[in-house]
């Protein structure tokens, strides 16, 4: 599924596909005694595969929309004979040359690949059946297609301290060495929390100095947990405390979905990617006994109102000549992100929006607001949110969120979770009635669903700061200029003769590259968009996995805006839910009360590591 | 030796020598020149290895070329007085070149180690005095890059680290490799178990390498020079450090290199001793900054190398070799040696055999001749059993190998490999399963842990072997020791890997009745593998007088007085205190 081929065949119109292979520079090769055409400067192992031949691999990934391969060469599965080479060869790392005899079933290779499979399974724990990812594991799979019945090589088995962070859990016991985790977290998001350390059995990927996850430059974005083959790195498990509050009869239990959940959760069920199950997700809900299903889409539209009024505020005083004014304005939805610049650009931390997320506003509001029309004690209600998100279940653990200790958002589930939550209810996901959200937060506009892909928060914000800043109706919502998929985009809205200047970086290494620029006074912007996972909250590290496939990620973005399209209302202030809670509770925008409620602030969390030289 | 002294004395500075002597001679000796006031016109030189460890410590006073063997501190006074004071020699020390147990340097041939222990490592007048810089001077003023390539080429040298990779053809392909700058890379990695060629030479003649890398930057197109020497070799570094230094100030090094404009600088980094490192494209990984894991050839380091550009990487023998060709000529170089493999080897001859330590000889010598010629033979006259070569990547080569012509080829034909120039001679009370298992043991020690069938497979191959030497083998242990190691070697990512299994094969091939005694006979042919001893006590001999149970350690033996004792074989160490301490005789071991 991740070659190349299999990409074009989805996404191309069969005339660019006929146009792409007769421009297309060919070479023959022969596999298995069979002659076949494929690309020139292709590996053995994409050629086999965009001729229909799997060869088996472990470690490698080929994420070509994130412009990454990943192929250490250390697993070892794929390899296959090549005529007149005196080992064996790898298939994911050998380039195919013309007149190549390459041999993928010959006892030899077969015997090899069984032989590393059973060694690899030596020094893993066979805990399968009560293991989080079993069913959904790689390296099971692997091992049920290779007809593995006996491990004849037994031994020693490696073992190391479980770790455990509010987000991510890892046991490294289960770790075999594919690496996948270093690629994303040093190539992709460059965060560079992981990497390779000991050596020969002992050698696995840890933090540097096997300090602990929490103790390092982790942002828990998660593509490291969304790529890894085993249960070495999995989401930090909160359904049986769900389960607990659910149970107990003194708790009311109020959940909120975020955007992204709806157009992913069906991939769970058989669903193809880009359905949208928001009624049938909600249903379920109701019938695993949630008092109140919410949506994260209204608190979505709180944040912008706050957003967007504070980026008036500052582009107000920076036109009216004010010089202490920073901009961008970063917008500060996304928690890995602001785990990131707390870590990496701290200096920087005065220019992300003050507002919180929407994860937090709901969780602040739900637990004042809502409590109080409710008439109960903010300890009797526990708010769970449905994210796509891992770093949702460190940004609610975060001390600025709670009051006298107890905190505005309890649980976070990831949308992997709450699929295992449904099955484990027994629900017949296919035969559920849709339901619609409960009011008065199950109220939302179209810009509150776009949250969830990349450039969705900024063009939410503009539909409502264009209204605001030049006091005009603004006719055509769609901005479709600030959409897309590629890695840095940039764009000037016209707001009535001011011109406005708009960044939006995905994936945390593109974050890195516009927030250097900007450092570096390169790029001028004012108002700024960044999420941390590749294609926006889409893509997040709590996801069914998508293993690399952008056509996946596509299709769930399509869904977005679909949906954003399918709703009456499709700018923020003309919510009448949020219209009703500032009359009702916080005023207006920035207003004392909604500082206090709806308002953070940032820290410098950068480590300094001495190194002295002799 | 430098001549500004009145004398010089090479103290040996091989692990032998170092580990049998009572003090730190050169400290020692300072200190007692000291005391007679004679260290103006003395100087100490720790020196390398002369190939005579079984008679160490080692001094040669030169220039009178007088050999002190078996030197104790007692000794110094007497080479002091006698000697340095009063021209006489002290004759009791001197080592026996005529009937001494010590080795005529029949059979060497010294290109690599032409100068080791000949010159003052740490003197640039002393190299440049034996043709020093010659070769350098003669290329940069006679020759262009293309014909010094040719006559490297043509000399018919090969990498000396361990592939036997042709060294003209790798500076050719370097030299072509486009590049805005480009990097010679000298390997000083070494990490066989027993091998010291390269310190020997870092040691013994720095100067000689970096001319050799100076005249390969020249060649290939280079400005900059790069030691990778691990910094477990202290006095190596120290001397490079000392030589780089003193070939800048007389300009052999630096900008403008004999007024030709050619310009050439090295530096040092530094290894911790990791052995994976001294597979090339690990090496530059270490040297970037990154893990010492190695990565997929190709790309090979030619075409991108330390920090992606083309770099040429050469071992430090190889480079020790490259002034004396340049200096005698290709044709020269071309006539000693076989017809695939030219000039001469150094290989550190180990184990047991009387006359151990570094040696030089041309390529085309048979392992009889190095072992019954050069070596002396097996200690105490015992039977040859083995010889491994290549270090934990060779194989063992057997009595029916002896009369094999020694160059890259052969070995590799006969299921060994040259590797760097370890050389192991094993004889009858050696257990080669428990041989195989030692290999293995420093593999999964220095495995880098990225590809899993070296991560794992080795791990495994060793619990096998200790599972065989512990008498717990099956049959079917055999076979899957042999198909794991035949994986491991086909499916490894890297020349560790892929080599790591040789020595099982190796014994596996020549010495199946030694594994299938292990396993369905139950006993360790050659006696080594404790767990197949067994400590009895006989009947007739017992006289029940105690001494055995209460000698022994682990209070295995029980028994009351006047009656027959009897050991716990669970409990048995086999340590043999009991049958040592047993006047009458009773114990007996199977």
């Amino acid at each position: 599924m991740w070659s190349l081929y299999g990409k074009m065949q989805v996404s191309c119109s069969s005339l660019k596909l006929i146009l792409y292979y007769n421009f297309m520079d060919t070479i023959s090769i022969k596999i298995d005694n069979k002659n076949f055409q494929v690309e020139k400067g292709t590996t053995i192992l994409d050629a086999a595969k965009s001729v229909g031949i799997n060869i088996p691999t472990l470690c490698y990934m080929h994420l070509h929309d994130l412009n990454t391969t990943h192929n250490p060469t250390g697993c070892r599965i794929c390899v296959v004979e090549v005529v007149g080479r005196k080992n064996l060869a790898l298939a994911c790392a050998t380039e195919c040359l013309p007149g190549m005899e390459i041999k993928n079933q010959t006892i030899r290779v077969l015997n090899s690949r069984k032989t590393i499979l059973e060694l690899i399974l030596s020094d893993h724990p066979t805990d399968c059946l009560i293991c989080a990812k079993n069913g959904d594991c790689d390296l099971q799979s692997m091992a049920q297609q290779m007809g593995i019945r006996e491990i004849h090589y037994k031994g020693e088995q490696s073992h190391y301290i479980k770790d455990t962070s509010p987000a991510i859990k890892r046991d490294m016991d289960k770790c075999i060495g594919c690496r996948r985790c270093l690629t994303m977290c040093n190539d992709v998001q460059t965060v560079g929390a992981l990497s390779a350390i000991n050596r020969g059995f002992m050698s696995v990927v840890a933090p540097a100095f096997q300090m602990n996850l929490e103790d390092s430059v982790c942002t828990y974005c998660g593509q490291c947990v969304a790529v890894c083959p085993t249960a070495a790195l999995t989401e930090v498990d909160h359904t049986n405390l769900v389960i607990r509050a659910l149970a107990d009869p003194t708790k009311t239990v109020v959940v909120q979905t975020a955007p992204a959940v709806r157009v992913a959760l069906g991939e769970e069920f058989g669903y193809e990617p880009g359905t949208i199950v928001t009624g049938k997700m909600t249903a379920a809900l109701k019938d695993m006994g949630f008092d109140y299903v919410f949506d994260t889409d209204f608190a979505a539209d709180l944040t912008i109102m706050e957003e967007a009024t504070e980026l008036l505020d500052r582009l107000t005083r920076y036109i009216n000549g004010d010089t202490t004014v920073k901009l961008p304005l970063l917008t500060s939805c996304c928690p890995a992100c602001v785990n990131f610049f707390e870590h990496q650009f701290p200096e920087m931390k005065d220019i992300p929006s003050t507002a919180r997320s929407p994860q937090q506003m709901f969780g602040a509001i739900a637990k004042t607001y809502f409590a109080d029309k409710l008439g109960i004690k903010r300890e009797n209600m526990v708010v769970v949110s449905i994210m796509p998100c891992l770093a949702k279940k460190y940004e609610c653990s975060r001390d600025e969120f709670k009051t006298n200790g107890n905190p505005d958002v309890d649980y976070v589930l990831s949308t992997r979770e709450l699929s295992r939550l449904i099955k484990q209810a027994s629900i017949d996901f296919d035969s559920l009635i849709p339901l619609e959200f409960d009011h008065p937060m199950g109220e939302s506009s179209g810009a509150g669903v776009i949250f969830g892909t990349t450039g969705g928060v900024i063009e939410a914000a503009v539909r409502t700061a264009y209204e605001t800043f030049t006091k005009q109706k603004l006719d055509k919502v769609d901005f479709k200029q600030l959409r897309g998929m590629d890695w840095i985009r940039e764009s000037t809205i016209d707001f009535n003769g001011t011109p406005i200047k708009i960044g939006i970086a995905h994936g945390l290494g593109n974050a890195r590259k516009l927030l250097q620029e900007i450092r570096e006074g390169k790029s001028q912007y004012h108002a700024i968009e960044i999420m941390a996972c590749p294609g926006g909250c889409i893509g997040g590290g709590g996801q069914p996995l998508h293993h690399g496939d952008s056509n996946i990620l596509l299709a769930r973005q399509k869904a977005l805006y679909a949906a954003d399209k399918a709703k009456v209302i499709r700018k923020s202030h003309e919510n009448p839910s949020i219209q009703k809670l500032y009359t009702e509770f916080l005023e207006r925008p920035m207003s004392e009360k909604a500082h206090q409620l709806l308002h953070t602030h940032y820290f410098d969390r950068s480590t300094h590591v001495e190194i002295t030289k002799d | 030796m430098s001549n500004r002294y009145r004398k010089n004395l090479l103290v040996c500075n091989g692990s032998s020598c170092q580990q049998a002597s009572d003090a730190d001679l050169v400290a020692f000796i300072n200190f007692k020149l000291k005391e007679y006031n004679l260290e103006d016109g003395i100087k100490v030189v720790q020196s390398v290895c002369s190939n005579k460890c079984s008679i160490g410590p080692n001094i040669i006073v030169y220039p009178d070329n007088v050999e002190y063997s078996k030197v104790t501190k007692s000794d110094i006074d007497d080479i002091i007085i006698e000697h340095l004071l009063n021209e006489r020699i002290v004759e009791r020390l001197v080592f026996d070149k005529e009937n001494g147990n010590g080795v005529a340097p029949i059979k060497q041939y010294r290109i690599a180690l032409r100068n080791c222990g000949f010159i003052d490592p740490e003197e640039i007048k002393d190299y440049i005095e034996k043709d020093g810089y010659d070769a350098l001077a003669k290329c940069l003023s006679k020759y262009t890059p293309e014909e010094v390539t040719q006559e490297v080429i043509k000399s018919g040298l090969r990498g000396r680290g361990g592939g036997g990779f042709p060294t003209g053809l790798k500076w050719e392909i370097t030299s072509k490799s486009v590049s805005d700058q480009k990097y010679v890379v000298c390997n000083a990695d070494e990490g066989d178990p027993g091998a010291f060629m390269d310190r020997s030479v870092l040691e013994g003649d720095p100067h000689s390498v970096l001319e050799a890398m100076a005249i390969c930057g020249y060649c290939i197109g280079a400005n900059k020079g790069i030691i990778y020497v691990r910094a477990e070799y202290p006095l190596a570094v120290k001397r490079l450090k000392i030589a780089i230094n003193q070939a800048k100030e007389y300009g052999l090094l630096g900008k403008n290199i004999f007024g030709t404009g050619f310009e050439f600088t090295i530096t040092i980094k530094y290894g911790a001793g990791a052995f994976i490192c001294g597979e090339e494209t690990a090496l530059i990984h270490s040297m970037e900054g990154f893990l010492g894991e190695p990565t997929l050839k190709p790309p090979f380091p030619s075409v991108s190398g330390y920090l992606k550009k083309p770099t040429n990487v050469n071992n430090v023998e190889t480079f020790a070799n490259i002034p004396a060709i340049i200096n005698k000529g290709a044709d020269w170089y071309a006539s000693i040696g076989t017809e695939k493999s030219k000039g001469t080897k150094v290989f550190a001859l180990a184990g047991k055999i009387n006359n151990v330590g570094l040696i030089e000889v041309p390529m085309g010598i048979t392992l009889r001749e190095i072992i019954y010629d050069i070596g002396g033979g097996i200690v105490n006259g015992k039977k040859f059993k083995a010889v491994q070569t290549g270090g934990p990547s060779g194989g063992c080569l057997t009595e029916k190998h002896l009369d094999l012509p020694i160059d890259f080829d052969s070995l590799t034909a006969a299921g060994s490999m040259m590797g760097s120039g370890g050389m192991i001679v094993m004889d009858e009370d050696d257990c080669m399963v428990s041989m195989a298992r030692f290999y293995l043991e420093f593999i999964v020690e220095e495995s880098c842990g990225k590809c899993a069938p070296c991560r794992i497979g080795n791990k495994r191959l060793h619990e096998m072997l200790t599972k065989l030497c512990d008498g717990k083998g099956t049959m079917e242990d055999l076979d899957l020791l042999r198909n794991l190691s035949v994986v491991v070697k086909d499916t490894s990512l890297c020349g560790l890997g892929q080599t790591s299994p040789n020595p099982i094969l190796s014994t596996m091939a020549n010495f199946y009745d030694e594994y299938y005694a292990h396993v369905a006979e139950h006993r360790c042919p050659s006696g080594q593998c404790k767990s197949f001893m067994l400590y009895y006590i006989s009947e007739e001999n017992c006289i029940g007088c105690l001494v055995c149970a209460r000698k022994c350690p682990v209070g295995a033996i029980s028994g009351e007085k006047k009656k027959l004792h009897i050991i716990n074989q669970e409990l048995c160490t086999k340590c043999g205190v009991c049958m040592e301490k047993c006047k009458f005789h009773a114990v007996h071991l199977n």
